[in-house]
């Protein structure tokens, strides 16, 4: 069993703080993502419990052990690089079997995993050769396959996949969940990519100025961010912000008079004359006939398309709204003329209201 | 009607005219010379071709073997010493977080200074009678006033101090780079894969320098082999010859003796030296860099 912890964990340069005390707790072979703007302190974080950095205070214990003290070898980790960190001087054979040969395996059993691993991460054609000589996600495949020999208690990644194309990204985000979803291992996974964050977690923690904003499933952060830096880090696109006020009659009046109904789940949270913002996703907002349910609890806004973005099956449609531009999307799409004006419809149980002095959200219980 | 130069050929006439003044013709001429009984003395002797019996003579001369012998012992030991010091400053440097740059900077004075002043430098402080490192044997309680540059093991020892003490930053600053150029990932790779310090040392970051180390001993061999003003100051290849190098021997032929074409025979079995060595670290350096995937 290997869970672990970080309790109160600090990162202090000097007197500039990094990271101010993280509490988390990770479970035995769950896969977590940290995500965050560069800066937020995520890498920093995972180097913390990899060993590379020190704790400026707090503790962090794997499988039960607190490991502050300890180097990293004796913490039964590995770690994926961002740039591989494969060693340049050795074969693909070697670098695998490196870590075994420094621990003084028998020399049977070092090659029988590296040939597993091999094996998994499909790389037996490139066992004699040099790193230099391989492509970037042939040798992001070898930096994984040296962490899988070990035989970890946890797997580290430190945004391995940033250096890559987007299509190699892509298919190394499958190979990944693959590895995961065989090995089992407990999988601490740093990107700034939310795209990854939500393909691959099962538990996503954000993280901004080296504090935990929210820590929860995918789905959890994209259907019900705690604020606006979560709603518009989570998604893609980014959930649409209007501001606004609350009236009497329980609507939102946008800059421009426009009037929308406050969400009922957010109802009971306001008062009359608060700040606000009004928050809705892309895919909540559509033409009628083309997406959004027809029932339930429902807003029309009439838009004028200034720009349509057809991807095939949906088109992502741009339009302004109280002086702010907002994006919807059109399901079962025909084409868009610009300049057209569209009856919209806004499904009213998926929207947000967040407070425009905190930034948090606001829901009745 | 007149056939024009190619134009390419006068373009590359300047540089064939100095090439050839400064470098061709003066290389010819002491080839030829080599051939040849002269004597600075007797110029004439110049036009007596006697063959090979310069080189006949060279070969069977003990004398100049045991400088060519002394030499190649002088070069190992005093190229191993280096590496093995300027490696060690280089690492610790490396390690040093505040006043870096100054420090880089100190450290290369002993290759500021000339040669011949820290010849003269060593021979004081080795001197017998008003050395500082006597005197100080003598302050601590030791009663021997140990001959250092006239004990021929001595001697050789003092020569080999003072050229390590002027060129092991030489190493170091070549290793140095080597370690500010070195990626700090596969390091951290390797602690996470369990090494120890000494391990990821022995594993990771010298294979990297192995080729910064053998441009260093490239360099450096050259050097060592042509060494001659720090041992012309300090012993003068004396006494009795004990510290007699290639060089010395070289100028004590030509200039001393005025046998000039003995000297510039000898020159050329020498150059077969450094010629040996340059291949030999030119080989070693190209390994290192395709085992490090940098290419031939």
């Amino acid at each position: 069993m290997t869970e672990v912890t970080l309790s109160n964990v600090i990162k202090r340069y000097g007197v500039h703080q990094a990271v101010h005390g993280i509490d988390l707790d990770i479970e035995d072979g769950e896969f977590v993502v940290l995500v965050g703007p560069s800066g937020c302190g995520k890498s920093t974080t995972l180097r913390m419990i990899a060993g590379l950095e020190d704790i400026s205070g707090g503790e962090v214990s794997i499988g039960g052990r607190v490991v502050n003290d300890l180097p990293p070898r004796e913490r039964n980790i590995s770690m994926v690089f961002q740039n591989y960190a494969l060693y340049p001087h050795m074969s693909v054979r070697e670098n695998l079997g490196f870590s075994l040969h420094i621990a003084k395996r028998p020399a049977a059993e070092i090659k029988k995993a590296v040939d597993e691993a091999a094996a998994i991460l499909g790389l037996q054609e490139l066992m004699d050769r040099k790193p230099a000589a391989l492509s970037g996600g042939q040798r992001q495949r070898v930096a994984m396959g040296r962490a899988i020999v070990r035989h970890p208690d946890v797997f580290l990644f430190d945004e391995p996949l940033s250096n890559l194309d987007a299509k190699l990204r892509t298919q190394m985000r499958v190979e990944i969940k693959k590895l995961h979803q065989k090995v089992g291992n407990t999988i601490i996974y740093v990107t700034h990519d939310q795209v990854e964050a939500m393909t691959l977690a099962d538990r996503i923690v954000l993280m901004r100025d080296g504090h935990i904003i929210q820590v929860g499933t995918p789905l959890e952060l994209f259907n019900t961010p705690v604020n606006t830096f979560v709603a518009t880090f989570i998604g893609s696109p980014p959930m649409n912000l209007l501001d606004g006020v609350v009236t009497e009659n329980g609507n939102v009046r946008l800059g421009d008079g426009q009037e929308l109904p406050v969400p009922t789940a957010a109802r009971a949270g306001v008062h009359v004359g608060q700040q606000v913002r009004y928050g809705f996703r892309a895919d909540n907002l559509s033409p009628v006939g083309h997406g959004v349910a027809e029932d339930g609890d429902i807003a029309e806004i009439d838009l004028r398309i200034d720009l349509s973005e057809p991807l095939g099956t949906e088109t992502l449609l741009f339009a302004v709204l109280a002086g702010t531009e907002i994006q919807g999307k059109m399901l079962n799409p025909r084409p868009v003329t610009p300049g057209e004006r569209m009856t919209c419809r806004l499904a009213l149980e998926k929207a947000h209201i967040f407070d425009a002095e905190t930034t948090n959200v606001i829901r009745s219980s | 009607m007149r056939r024009r130069l190619p134009e390419w050929f006068v373009l590359l006439l300047p540089a064939f005219v100095v090439v050839a003044a400064v470098v061709l013709i003066p290389l010819l001429f002491s080839l030829y010379s080599s051939f040849t009984p002269y004597k600075l003395t007797r110029p004439s002797t110049l036009w007596t071709w006697i063959g090979e019996r310069n080189y006949e003579r060279i070969l069977t001369d003990w004398k100049f073997w045991a400088a060519f012998g002394r030499t190649v012992l002088f070069l190992t030991i005093a190229l191993n010493l280096e590496l093995l010091f300027g490696l060690g400053i280089a690492l610790m440097v490396n390690k040093v977080t505040r006043g870096q740059r100054t420090l880089r900077t100190v450290l290369m004075f002993p290759m500021m200074f000339s040669p011949i002043l820290v010849g003269f430098q060593f021979k004081f402080i080795f001197n017998d009678n008003v050395g500082l490192v006597n005197n100080v044997l003598q302050s601590l309680g030791s009663d021997a006033a140990l001959p250092w540059l006239v004990d021929g093991n001595l001697a050789m020892f003092s020569i080999l101090f003072a050229e390590i003490w002027m060129s092991t930053s030489v190493f170091a600053i070549l290793i140095l780079a080597g370690l500010f150029a070195m990626p700090r990932d596969p390091l951290e790779a390797a602690k996470v894969d369990g090494c120890t310090p000494w391990q990821s040392f022995r594993h990771i970051t010298l294979p990297f320098l192995m080729p910064f180390i053998y441009i260093a001993m490239t360099i450096r061999s050259l050097d060592v082999a042509r060494a001659y003003d720090i041992v012309q100051i300090m012993t003068g290849g004396g006494p009795a010859r004990r510290t007699e190098l290639l060089w010395t021997l070289m100028s004590r032929t030509g200039y001393v003796d005025a046998k000039m074409g003995l000297a510039n025979a000898m020159g050329y079995v020498s150059i077969l030296l450094s010629i040996a060595f340059t291949i030999f670290f030119f080989r070693k350096l190209s390994a290192a860099r395709a085992e490090l995937g940098m290419g031939g």
